[in-house]
């Protein structure tokens, strides 16, 4: 004979944390305690984001304003971070830099991920043909590395901050679509779907309300992976001199030749911008490694 | 008591020594030099055809010339010397004839006899290439009627009017001469191969590699050439080349280097290396396309001119970039340049740059311009393109233009510039001899200079030209150069003209003989320099 035990009210601390686990503020209170470099990682990305965001109220001078009284100023009181060869505040390039580096990481990676999703998705549910062609497209275009798929891309549309966006948009749509399809097959097996098209509902709707809420917690995963090979993809298109151009501010750019050149003279023309890449590609890894195994059901306790 | 005679001219010959300057030490002979040659490798060998440094740092040291700049005054803008011939001819026929003896007991390589005739059929190409067979310069011969060899010592070139571009033109590094049988059996053979009669004999190419080349023992000019050997390096990152010479891996190279490597490696080498610079027969120049509204209208051309701080800003630029003097049209070292007072009148050499911009900014509103948003079309070449570039882009924001730079690799640079599609484009005009009224050609509308890529219609600007042009009194020629630099840099504004390019070659210390040109295309056939080893 089974025992029944009569059910306790819970603890007031057990009821908090279940507050804490059902409300916006609570998951990222709980995600911040139990994953510090991920949280730290998102405190640098968004560091960088708002000082991209804000750069006109942040930066001291005009990042584009050649200066050639303050050519290659060590840093100091007037320029924290000192000049490049062209007098222009280092500082001030780093955050308006940023905000291109934010542009260009968001955008590439928002929309080719979410492309590659809706790709994935879509190939998964109508499988056959139109899966096969698509996927055979995905290994041609993931044959390529993705700097070098994005190089080719720029020597066909040219140099700029949207053109530098579709560049790296392109290369990160297999990459997301192949990881989205493998979890849509999944999804397309589990009754609803085929409940849904009894019902009549049309492929869109399916595909769309049905399917792709089913397959955001890899997207999620892949997005914030994406960012950082974002940003490291401008910042080195930028530096083979086929990203942005002179005198917009970017870190690649600024990077490139003439930090070279200054290496050894004026040491602080490549440090900076070079930590820069550095932070914000290593704060994005750390998030994201932190989001995959919050989102993984098997990692979620480890 | 008397002092021996012997001391006397101990001491003598002491003072002498202790007085002699580095440049009269006698050379020594034997050694190979290793130089770099900043390219992956030249399109081909023959330089009627080319018009790159690479084909002539390769193999320039293989040939001769009949005339060419003074190897031991290269900088000298208006004297010439005979290579192949015996003496520099004065004009007959109403300066329309000139004719040159050529030297006697010159050899090919191959050991055939060098006569007049190589040196007429070599020119015969140039001047009027056969179908199907390229001549990069033609159009510097227009005023060429013929070129005959009258007997095996003798070419005679008949002028159809006279003009004092011709001699200057007739000394262009590129006119190599050629053996007449092997043209006329294959006018492309040149192409691959290199056969002439210079200071040095090839060895062997490995391409993309190296060119090697062995002394001439035949060469004509006694007690020349004085290295054994020459190896050519090629290396077209600069990182490479400084670090060739860095560590000795090559002794010199010759097309030039930025300030920045010139100061790192002086601050590194010490004495181990020696500098030599030169203004440069070369310069940037903005282009706007008169196709394009609103740069057909000429006040808008000349705000974008009245923006550019040229006298302060070329200082600077001097520092970070391979450029220093502000110049017109004309070369800065030529007797026809404008001189700092002529150009204070010119637009974009205002002394008083606040004037200067506030006459910009005027012009544009009274253009309907104001604010104007552009894209600067340039190369993507660091050196100094994409410096200038930048530099320029800052005056203009000054003026309140928006202008983006849209950097392309130098193929689609050129295409966007002869497709007419761009709105601003930053060109370069880089010549070899100085030779004013010919390198000013191209300022000349698209329709009879094809290289001009502003595509404006301007008779008066051609009727200025052919007056310099066919002019031969040198103070008519430069009044007459004034009024065309007047009216194509201030009047119209057709062009905008950017300070001057600056040559600063590095070299090992133990590199002996050079002395600096004012192009990269000069003087570099290698036979007078030694190595003090």
């Amino acid at each position: 004979m089974a025992v029944i035990t009569p059910t306790t009210a819970p603890a007031d601390d057990d009821t908090e944390a279940l507050l804490r686990q059902h409300t916006i503020l609570g998951r990222i209170i709980n995600f911040a305690r139990r994953k510090p470099l991920g949280t730290i990682g998102l405190i640098i990305v968004m560091l960088f984001a708002v000082a991209g965001i804000c750069a006109d109220w942040i930066a001291p001078f005009d990042p584009e304003e050649n200066d050639f009284a303050s050519m290659m100023v060590a840093p100091g009181i007037d320029h924290i971070l000192g000049t490049d060869q062209f007098g222009r505040d280092i500082f001030s390039r780093l955050v308006y830099g940023a905000r291109t580096a934010m542009i260009v990481g968001f955008g590439a990676a928002v929309g080719g991920g979410i492309i590659g999703m809706v790709l994935g998705v879509t190939s998964a549910y109508f499988g056959g043909w139109f899966d096969l062609v698509l996927q055979r497209i995905f290994d041609i275009l993931m044959a390529f590395p993705l700097i070098i798929l994005a190089l080719a891309v720029v020597s066909v549309f040219g140099t700029g901050v949207f053109n530098v966006v579709i560049a790296i948009t392109i290369p990160l749509v297999p990459r997301c679509g192949r990881v989205v399809r493998a979890s849509a097959l999944a999804v397309r097996q589990i009754p609803y779907v085929d409940a849904a098209r009894a019902l009549g509902f049309g492929h869109a709707r399916i595909v769309l309300c049905h399917m792709v809420p089913n397959v955001l917690a890899p997207f999620l995963i892949l997005l914030s992976a994406f960012v950082g090979q974002a940003i490291l993809a401008e910042a080195s298109l930028s530096y083979l001199g086929l990203g942005v151009q002179e005198p917009v501010a970017a870190w690649g750019l600024m990077l490139q030749g003439s930090a070279e050149d200054y290496a050894t003279t004026a040491p602080w023309i490549a440090i900076f911008p070079g930590l820069a890449i550095v932070l914000t590609v290593l704060g994005a890894s750390l998030f994201g490694d932190a989001l995959r195994d919050a989102i993984d059901p098997k990692l979620r306790d480890r | 008591m008397s002092v021996p005679r012997c001391v006397w001219a101990g001491l003598g010959l002491a003072a002498a020594i202790a007085i002699t300057p580095a440049w009269a030490e006698t050379p020594k002979q034997g050694g190979t030099l290793t130089y770099l040659i900043p390219a992956d490798a030249p399109p081909s060998f023959d330089a009627h055809r080319e018009t790159t440094y690479a084909t002539i740092h390769s193999a320039a040291p293989y040939y001769s010339v009949l005339i060419r700049v003074p190897p031991d005054n290269p900088a000298s803008t208006t004297d010439f010397v005979c290579d192949l011939c015996t003496e520099m001819p004065k004009p007959t026929d109403g300066g329309k004839t000139y004719t040159f003896k050529i030297r006697q007991g010159v050899k090919f390589h191959d050991g055939s006899k060098l006569t007049a005739q190589d040196v007429a059929t070599s020119w015969q190409y140039i001047v009027d290439p056969p179908k199907g067979v390229v001549s990069a310069r033609k159009s510097f011969y227009e005023m060429v009627d013929s070129v005959q060899a009258t007997d095996d010592s003798t070419v005679v070139f008949k002028l159809k009017y006279p003009t004092t571009a011709f001699l200057p033109a007739l000394a262009d590094p590129y006119a190599w001469i050629y053996k007449k049988d092997i043209l006329e059996k294959d006018p492309h053979w040149y192409e691959k191969n290199i056969m002439g009669s210079g200071p040095f004999k090839l060895v062997k190419y490995e391409v993309g590699q190296s060119i090697t080349g062995e002394r001439n023992k035949d060469y004509y000019h006694k007690g020349l050439p004085h290295l054994d050997g020459i190896v050519g390096i090629y290396a077209a990152k600069q990182s490479v080349r400084v670090d060739a010479l860095r560590a000795d891996r090559a002794s010199i190279e010759f097309r030039g280097l930025p300030p920045s490597a010139r100061d790192q490696l002086t601050k590194e080498l010490g004495d181990k290396v020696w500098v030599q610079d030169s203004d440069w027969n070369c310069g940037n120049i903005l282009t706007p396309n008169h196709q394009k509204k609103p740069f057909d209208d000429p006040r808008v051309r000349k705000a974008l001119a009245l923006a550019i701080d040229q006298w302060h800003g070329a200082p600077a630029l001097s520092k970070i970039a391979n450029v220093r003097t502000v110049g017109g049209i004309v070369f800065p070292g030529s007797p026809l340049a404008a001189t700092k007072q002529e150009l204070e009148k010119i637009a974009g050499y205002w002394p008083d740059i606040e004037k200067s911009r506030a006459e910009a900014k005027r012009l544009l509103k009274e253009a309907g311009a104001e604010g104007l948003k552009f894209e600067l079309l340039n190369r993507n070449v660091d050196q100094p393109y994409k410096f200038v570039g930048t530099w320029v882009i800052g005056e203009w924001k000054k003026i309140g233009l928006n202008v983006e730079q849209k950097v392309v690799p130098t193929g689609p640079w050129f295409s966007n510039m002869r497709a007419g599609t761009f709105d601003v484009a930053m060109e370069a005009n880089c010549q070899s001899v100085v030779n004013p009224v010919l390198d000013t050609g191209k300022y000349l509308p698209h329709k009879v200079f094809p290289d001009n890529y502003g595509y404006y219609d301007d008779d008066k600007s051609i009727q200025l030209y052919e007056a310099m042009q066919k002019e031969t009194d040198p103070a008519k020629v430069r009044a007459a150069m004034r009024a065309y630099e007047t009216w194509t840099l201030d009047t119209q504004t057709h062009e905008i003209v950017l300070p001057y390019w600056y040559r600063i070659i590095l070299g090992r210390s133990e590199v002996k003989g050079f002395k600096i040109s004012p192009s990269h295309y000069l003087n570099q056939d290698l036979s007078s320099l030694w190595l003090d080893k």
